[in-house]
């Protein structure tokens, strides 16, 4: 743990954005999570991420539930909303103010113990719901702030720290995500900031639920020999489908591409994803064949990486309850209380 | 790039950019930690140890070292370095016991120093205490030379010259003051086992137009005039003044005419405000003191009315570049301007003036009239002679001078004992991890974002009613203090453990100035511009490591590295650390 405050000197070449913000002004405060944790890298790539898209800081809200995962939303995006919920939680108040306010993004940060044990439920109804989201799961495999226990995606026959082997089987959040109906499936290292933060940034413009699950190695209880969530364990079994540009605002496709390799998808806001094949069969617009290739890989010990799937004309929550376009609390007394002829009319198609 | 090689000193000695730039590479982070900790004795002897003269010199050293310093390319201003030594001068107090004792044997060797000037001093400095009996000859009744005779009293009061030029006098030399040596020839007959000429440029150049002669009585040399204001042969000057150049005596004189009652000094320069030789704080300091300073105008005549002058006319030129982008100055044609007044100071410039040597005594002298000295040893073509300071190889300032002091007497010391005049000691170098705790560092790693702190003066109305008046009146504690704190420590050292790295990135995320990327190895061209934040400053190196697991290199860019320590903080396998690098020079005999 650092007790200074990171110095506000920057390189001088730092760039801005649109904004005319810079990277550094969308982190947050400094971690007190373990030094070298993956978690850290997921931070700085969600920053980075944010400073690409240049997103106003205000218009986000960051929300989780209780670990060391959830920690992290206090270690970026300084100027944003947040809410750290109730352990496993997080999708139910998210939907809540996701339903209260429309207008705002959505992104919630969760880790494999929020969502894969206490809030299993929880995260499933959110994603089958398709509420409009990134939800990021910081996946280390083990309960690090209770010193190391195996978490329920722990892989079966890996090894603990101290040398246990792991009887259960471990829950796959990408493969119950596509099984569940989400829109949008990735999966990422920590490691590999090239490959996450891309994926950060289409989640974030993705309409629907969008769900990433990233390896994050635990360097204090789940780094050793014997386990698949150690960063020797995920380089050598990480295999990439494809590798992932997100182009805001119809930017023209500067880069050449070999024919053939290259996939193109529009999403609602105009973004669009280019999807470089890395393996050339694999379709990430079929939900059906993306889960046949990942139990395929799995079964080998693979980890595949990347866009998983994508549904780009997805529909979220709001579309299915016909809720009305503008959020809450910008609609006026005369629209939220209509009045007794109003209340008549529909305790009179009630009768 | 090959891995950096971290055992040459040069690779970390060049990241402590304030001591690498230090002609006699003074440990400036370390004694600026040491002001920090109320330690200013200490902090006072680890400057006399490398440049002799710390108090004159934080008060009026040309500061190379702040130009280089990190913080400078960071934000706006560079830590006041110079300012700092003087803090430490100034409260060091009593120092005499912790000075080198008289050497109690002497080795049957006699040295002479001709001048008294820093150079000469710092060679009887570093001789005295091995047993060398050293003589220092000078043609004025005091010690320090130019440093004396020409450096106004508001800026180096009387009183820190006769301290520091004490501490070296008081190792036992003979001091032959008030005798000018008119002849090298004959002194080399003397039983002299080498001499040392540190002579300084002591003839001020003079401008040869017309009414030179004829208003000569109110015309003066800039050096010869403020060195008879020093020594109290004049102490007034009419009110209308013109100085003639744009360098630091120009700056002296016109400062110094301000408070001998002139009213309308002005300053004349040929060339352009940017260009004018000058340091900025001393033009700023002359502007403060309400003397305008005038551009682009080179003197054609001193105009004189009855034997007496009584202005002088400019040409008007502008600069004009040619094809290769070489600046000329070029008369722009408009009519000259007259500029009246009562006294002109001619300060263009100092030049090195040998008559006192014979040119058949077996010491060569260039084309220009400048005593051929070898760069590394400081020996002339007669062995026997040796050269430092201006006399050397013309007009710096008093840190280099200090510094041929230093290497004349390493040359002296092994001439003397029949062994290499080439051998140069190896520097002491001490490289050692600053860790106390899991996040703890024997260091202030907590980056101040303080702006760089103004030293008070006197007001101005006080300071030009006397022309011995210190103007600076130095920091303060708090605020040397927090002065102290804007020094980023490039001296701890970011040391990289290839073995111990398992690249979780953590290092990459936490740096503040984005210096660390890890990347496939390059060439260092095609490496620079694709770092996680561009490396185009070329003074600044590359630190790589050796190959990683997964085949990449660690490349760190020192150029803006703020020495905050986080890297290491968020390392969790010890693979970075921070390292205290301490290189010291070694004097003659390793002397301390």
């Amino acid at each position: 743990m650092t007790y200074i405050v990171k110095p506000q000197f920057h390189h001088p070449s730092l760039s801005t954005n649109k904004l005319g913000f810079t990277r550094r002004d969308y982190e947050g405060r400094v971690s007190t999570l373990c030094a070298g944790c993956g978690h850290d890298s997921i931070s700085a790539a969600i920053v980075q991420a944010c400073f690409e898209i240049d997103l106003e800081p205000h218009r986000l809200a960051k929300l989780s539930g209780i670990g060391c995962s959830s920690k992290t939303p206090d270690y970026f995006l300084s100027a944003s909303h947040g809410f750290n919920t109730v352990h496993g939680r997080m999708p139910s108040v998210l939907t809540g103010a996701n339903l209260a306010n429309r207008e705002l993004i959505y992104l919630g940060v969760s880790g494999d113990g929020d969502s894969a044990s206490i809030g299993l439920g929880q995260f499933a109804h959110a994603m089958r719901r398709g509420v409009n989201m990134a939800y990021i799961v910081e996946n280390n495999g083990v309960y690090g702030l209770t010193k190391g226990q195996f978490s329920a995606t722990a892989d079966k026959g890996s090894k603990s720290k101290k040398g246990v082997v792991n009887s259960d089987s471990g829950i796959d959040l990408v493969a119950l995500a596509l099984q569940l109906g989400a829109t949008f499936v990735g999966r990422s290292f920590s490691g590999d900031k090239e490959q996450l933060v891309p994926l950060i940034k289409a989640a974030l413009t993705h309409k629907g639920a969008a769900f990433i699950d990233v390896l994050s190695p635990c360097v204090a209880f789940n780094n050793h020999k014997g386990s698949t969530k150690s960063f020797d364990w995920v380089r050598e079994h990480n295999e990439a489908v494809n590798r992932l540009d997100v182009i805001l605002g119809r930017a023209p496709v500067t880069a050449s591409y070999e024919p053939g390799s290259l996939v193109e998808v529009a999403q609602h806001d105009g973004s669009v994803l280019l999807l470089r094949k890395v393996a050339q069969d694999y379709d990430a617009t079929d939900r059906v064949k993306a889960m046949a290739y990942l139990q395929d890989r799995q079964a080998v010990g693979e980890i595949v990486t990347g866009l998983l799937y994508v549904d780009p004309d997805a529909e979220d929550l709001h579309d299915a309850l016909n809720t009305v376009n503008r959020p809450l609390n910008a609609l006026s007394d005369a629209e939220l209380t209509p009045g007794s002829a109003a209340l008549a009319k529909i305790n009179a198609a009630l009768r | 790039m090959e891995p950096t090689n971290t055992e040459a000193p040069e690779y970390f000695h060049k990241v402590v950019d304030c001591q690498w730039a230090c002609p006699a590479h003074t440990p400036v982070p370390e004694y600026i930690r040491l002001i920090a900790q109320g330690r200013h004795a200490d902090a006072y002897m680890v400057n006399w140890k490398s440049n002799v003269f710390p108090g004159i010199l934080g008060r009026t050293c040309d500061r190379p070292c702040e130009p280089a310093c990190r913080r400078g390319r960071v934000e706006d201003e560079p830590v006041a370095i110079c300012r700092l030594k003087r803090v430490a001068a100034d409260n060091k107090g009593d120092v005499k016991a912790r000075m080198p004792a008289p050497a109690a044997n002497k080795i049957g060797k006699k040295v002479a120093c001709i001048g008294a000037g820093p150079a000469s001093m710092t060679v009887a400095r570093d001789l005295a205490p091995l047993g060398y009996h050293v003589v220092v000859y000078d043609a004025d009744a005091k010690s320090g030379g130019m440093i004396r005779s020409q450096i106004p009293r508001f800026r180096l009061p009387e009183s820190v010259i006769d301290e520091e030029m004490g501490f070296i006098t008081d190792l036992g030399l003979e001091m032959r003051l008030g005798e000018r040596i008119d002849s090298l020839g004959a002194l080399l007959k003397e039983d002299y086992d080498a001499i040392f000429v540190g002579t300084g440029a002591p003839r001020g150049r003079d401008l040869d137009v017309p009414g030179r002669q004829e208003a000569a009585a109110n015309i003066h040399i800039g050096i010869d005039w403020l060195s008879s204001v020093s020594f109290g042969h004049i102490d007034s000057i009419g009110k209308r003044v013109i100085v003639l150049g744009g360098g630091n005596t120009a700056m002296d004189c016109c400062r110094t005419s301000r408070r001998l009652g002139g009213e309308e000094v002005k300053v004349v320069v040929r060339s352009g405000f940017e260009e004018m030789k000058a340091s900025p704080w001393e033009k700023e300091d002359a502007m403060h003191e309400g003397i305008p300073i005038l551009n682009f105008l080179v003197p054609k005549a001193f105009t004189h009315e009855g034997g007496k002058l009584t202005g002088v006319v400019f040409e008007k030129v502008a600069p004009v570049f040619d094809d290769k982008g070489r600046r000329s100055l070029k008369p722009t044609g408009e009519p000259d301007q007259h500029i009246e007044c009562d006294d002109v100071l001619v300060a263009i410039g100092q030049e090195n003036s040998f008559p006192w040597i014979e040119r058949d005594i077996g010491l060569s002298f260039d084309e220009w009239g400048m005593p051929v000295v070898d760069l590394i040893t400081f020996q002339s073509t007669n062995e026997k002679v040796f050269f430092g300071g201006d006399a050397a190889f013309g007009p710096k300032n008093i840190i280099w001078a200090v510094a041929h002091g230093h290497d004349a007497a390493v040359s002296i010391d092994h001439y003397c004992r029949g062994t290499d005049v080439r051998l140069r000691p190896p520097p002491g170098v001490l490289v050692s991890s600053q860790k106390m705790g899991i996040h703890e560092w024997s260091y202030d790693n907590d980056i101040s974002n303080d702006d760089r702190q103004i030293v008070p003066q006197l007001p101005t109305a006080v300071a030009l009613a006397d022309v011995k008046a210190e103007v600076e009146l130095g920091f303060d504690a708090a605020l040397a203090l927090a002065e102290t704190r804007r020094c980023l420590n490039c001296d701890v050292q970011t040391v990289f453990a290839t073995p111990l790295c398992i690249e979780c990135d953590a290092c990459v995320d936490i740096c503040p100035t984005d210096c660390i990327t890890f990347t496939v190895n390059g060439e260092e061209d095609e490496l620079r511009p694709r770092l996680k934040a561009p490396a185009l400053n070329l003074t600044q190196d590359l630190y790589i490591s050796g190959t990683l697991p997964t085949g990449r290199v660690l490349v760190k860019d020192e150029d803006v590295c703020l020495h905050c320590g986080l890297c290491a903080e968020r390392c969790p396998t010890g693979a970075w650390d921070m390292q205290k690098f301490v290189i010291e020079m070694t004097h003659a005999g390793g002397a301390k």
